[in-house]
C-alpha cells in the first residue's frame, strides 16, 4: 500500500484559534479515506489545508509538512496554483458557474486559464460526463446553462469538472449533504469507481456513507486525530472509547 | 361595529391625501423642469446646434459642437483614468485588501465622494493648471476622474461583494491563479452591475460645472490640443445662460435640454444594465 498524501505534525491557527492541533496522517493511494468528527472539529480546515485554500485567509496558518508524493507542499517556492491542479475540491453546495454552460462548465479548468485545445475539447466533455455517469441525462443540452440542472446532476457535473483537469486527488467536504437520498446514492456508486484512478478524501457527516464508501476513516474530535484505520475496523472495533460513542451516536 | 370605526376610515382617508400630496410634491418640480427644458429648449434646438460652434457676439445662430466635443473629450479621458482606479481599487478592497488597510481606502473613498467638486476642481487646478501654467483639458478630465473615482469604486465594491465565494474557490480549486480568478470569474460575475455604475458616475461628471471652471476653462473656438483650454457643454451653458444677449440664451436652452436628454438616456442604459437577470 502506497502513500498518497501524509500529514506531519499539522497545526492550523485561525488568529487565536487552534483548529487543527498536532495531527499525522496516512492517506493512502487509489483508496477513499473518510474524515469524521462533530461540527466545528476541524475537518474542512484539514481538507483546505491539503490545497492551499487557507493561503486566501488572512488569519490562517498552517504549519507542520503536508507531503503529496513525499514533497511538502508547503515548502518555500512551491507554487499552489501547481498544487490544486494535482488536488481538486468539491464542494458542499453544488457551484457550477452560474454564467456558463454544462460543455463550459466541464472545460472550466481548461477556458478559465486559457488552454483550451479545441481539438479534445468535446473529447474531454464526453469522457469526464460519463464518468460521473451525466453523459446520458445531457448530451443533448450541453449547451444550456448550468444551473438548470438539478442539485445532484449539478453536483456531477462539479465532480466531473474536477476529474477533467486530470488532478491526482480528489476532496470532497460533505459532496452529498444538498442533495437527496437518490443523488446521493449516484455519487457515492461514483466515488467508488472514482478511487481505482484517483485518491479520494472525503469529509461527511454520515456514519453509513462512510461506512459505505470509504476504506479508511480517521475520526477527529476538537481539533484532534482521535482514531485512525480501515473502516472496517473504525466501525466494528474502534480502541477509543470517544471514536465508539461518536459512531453509535452516543456522543454527548 | 365600534365606535372608533368611523375615526379609523377619517384618519385611513386622511394620510392617502398626504401620501398622495407628498407624491405630487415630489414629483411637481420634476415635472416642471423638464416640461420647460422641453419648451425652451425645443424651439432652440436645430442642426446648427450639433455642427455649429458660437458665433461671436452680435451674430445670431451658431451651436455647441465644440462644447459637445469637448465633453465628450474630457468624459473618456476621466473614464480612462477614473474607471482603471476605481475598479482596481475596488478589487484590491475585497480581493486582496487586509481590513486595517481596506477601511482606510473605504473612508477616503467616502471622503472624496462628499468634497464639494469645486474644491476637486481647486485641487486639479493647484495641482495641473498652476505647474503647466494653463488651463488645460487634461487639468479638466483629472478633476472630472477624482469625482469618478469614488462612485465607480464603491458601487464596483458593492457589486463584487455579491459575488459568492463559492465561485472564486471553485475556480482557484481548479487551478486558476488568484488574479486569473478575479479576472475570469469575479470581475466577470459582477460585470453588469458594474457597468451600472459607471454609466451612473458618467451620468455624474457629465453635468458637473464648478471642476471645470478651473482646469478646462471652456474655449469659444474649436481646440483639439489636450494642453489647450476646451469647451464643455456645462461650462457654455453656464457662460451662455449669464450672457446679456437674447440669441445666447436660447442657446443656453438647447444646450440644457441636450444636456439633460444625455442623462436621462444614460440613466436609462444604467437601469437596463442593472436590470438584466443572472444566475447567483
Ligand atoms: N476562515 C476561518 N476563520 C476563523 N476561524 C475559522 C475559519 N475556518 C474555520 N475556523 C474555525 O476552525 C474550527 C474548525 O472549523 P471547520 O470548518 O474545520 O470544522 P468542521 O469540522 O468542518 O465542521 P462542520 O462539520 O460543521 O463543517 C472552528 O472552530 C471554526 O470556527
Ligand atoms: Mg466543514
Amino acid at each position: 500500500m502506497q502513500t498518497k498524501v501524509q500529514l506531519d505534525n499539522l497545526n492550523v491557527h485561525f488568529g487565536k484559534t487552534h483548529a487543527v492541533k498536532g495531527v499525522s496522517l496516512e492517506f493512502p493511494a487509489n483508496s477513499v479515506t473518510a474524515i469524521i468528527g462533530p461540527s466545528g472539529c476541524g475537518k474542512s480546515t484539514v481538507l483546505r489545508s491539503l490545497n492551499r485554500m487557507h493561503d486566501l485567509v488572512p488569519a490562517a496558518r498552517v504549519t507542520g509538512r503536508i507531503l503529496l508524493d513525499n514533497d511538502d507542499i508547503y515548502e518555500r517556492g512551491v507554487d499552489p496554483v501547481g498544487i490544486r491542479r494535482r488536488i481538486g475540491m468539491v464542494f458542499q453546495k453544488p457551484n457550477p458557474f452560474p454564467a456558463m454552460s454544462i460543455h463550459d462548465n466541464v472545460l472550466a479548468g481548461y477556458k478559465l486559464l486559457g488552454r483550451l485545445n479545441r481539438t479534445t475539447a468535446d473529447e474531454i466533455v464526453e469522457s469526464s460526463l460519463k464518468r460521473v455517469a451525466l453523459w446520458d441525462e445531457v448530451k443533448d443540452r450541453l449547451k444550456t446553462n448550468a444551473m438548470e440542472l438539478s442539485g445532484g446532476q449539478q453536483q456531477r457535473l462539479c465532480i466531473a469538472r474536477t476529474i477533467a483537469v486530470q488532478p491526482e486527488v480528489i476532496l470532497m467536504d460533505e459532496p452529498c449533504s444538498a442533495l437527496d437520498p437518490i443523488a446521493t446514492l449516484k455519487i457515492e456508486e461514483l466515488i467508488d469507481e472514482l478511487k481505482e484512478q484517483y485518491t479520494v478524501i472525503i469529509v461527511t457527516h454520515n456514519m453509513q456513507q462512510a461506512a459505505r464508501v470509504s476504506d479508511y476513516t480517521a475520526f477527529f474530535y476538537m481539533g484532534e486525530m482521535v482514531e485512525c484505520g480501515t473502516t472496517k475496523m473504525i466501525f466494528t472495533t474502534p480502541e477509543q472509547r470517544q471514536t465508539e460513542d461518536y459512531i453509535t451516536g452516543r456522543f454527548g | 361595529m365600534t365606535f372608533s370605526s368611523p375615526f379609523r376610515s377619517v384618519k385611513n382617508l386622511l394620510m392617502t391625501l398626504l401620501m398622495v400630496a407628498a407624491t405630487i410634491a415630489v414629483l411637481t418640480p420634476l415635472g416642471i423642469i423638464f416640461l420647460h427644458i422641453l419648451k425652451m429648449g425645443a424651439s432652440s434646438l436645430s442642426l446648427d446646434f450639433f455642427t455649429q460652434i458660437p458665433k461671436p457676439t452680435g451674430e445670431t445662430g451658431g451651436g455647441m459642437a465644440n462644447g459637445l466635443f469637448g465633453s465628450a473629450v474630457m468624459i473618456v479621458m476621466a473614464g480612462c483614468i477614473g474607471l482603471p482606479v476605481g475598479v482596481l481599487g475596488a478589487v484590491y478592497l475585497t480581493e486582496f485588501g487586509g481590513s486595517r488597510r481596506a477601511t482606510i481606502i473605504r473612508f477616503s473613498a467616502d471622503v472624496l465622494a462628499g468634497i464639494p467638486s469645486i474644491i476637486t476642481g481647486m485641487v486639479a487646478y493647484t495641482l495641473l493648471v498652476v505647474p503647466m501654467k494653463g488651463f488645460s483639458a487634461l487639468a479638466g478630465a483629472v478633476s472630472l476622474a477624482l469625482i469618478m473615482i469614488p462612485i465607480v469604486l464603491r458601487t464596483t465594491e458593492e457589486q463584487l461583494k455579491l459575488v459568492p465565494g463559492t465561485l472564486r474557490e471553485a475556480s482557484l480549486a481548479l487551478g486558476v491563479p488568484l488574479w486569473r480568478t478575479t479576472l475570469k470569474v469575479t470581475l466577470a460575475s459582477a460585470r453588469t452591475g458594474i457597468i451600472t455604475g459607471v454609466l451612473l458616475a458618467i451620468a455624474r461628471i457629465a453635468g458637473e460645472t464648478a471642476p471645470l471652471l478651473f482646469t478646462a476653462l471652456g474655449n469659444q473656438f474649436w481646440s483639439r490640443k489636450l494642453t489647450e483650454p476646451m469647451a464643455a457643454l456645462p461650462l457654455q451653458i453656464f457662460n451662455f445662460a449669464i450672457a446679456p444677449y437674447e440669441d445666447w440664451h436660447r442657446l443656453a436652452w438647447a444646450g440644457a435640454l441636450v444636456l439633460v436628454g444625455i442623462m436621462f438616456t444614460l440613466n436609462l442604459a444604467a437601469r437596463y444594465f442593472g436590470r438584466q437577470k443572472r444566475y447567483s
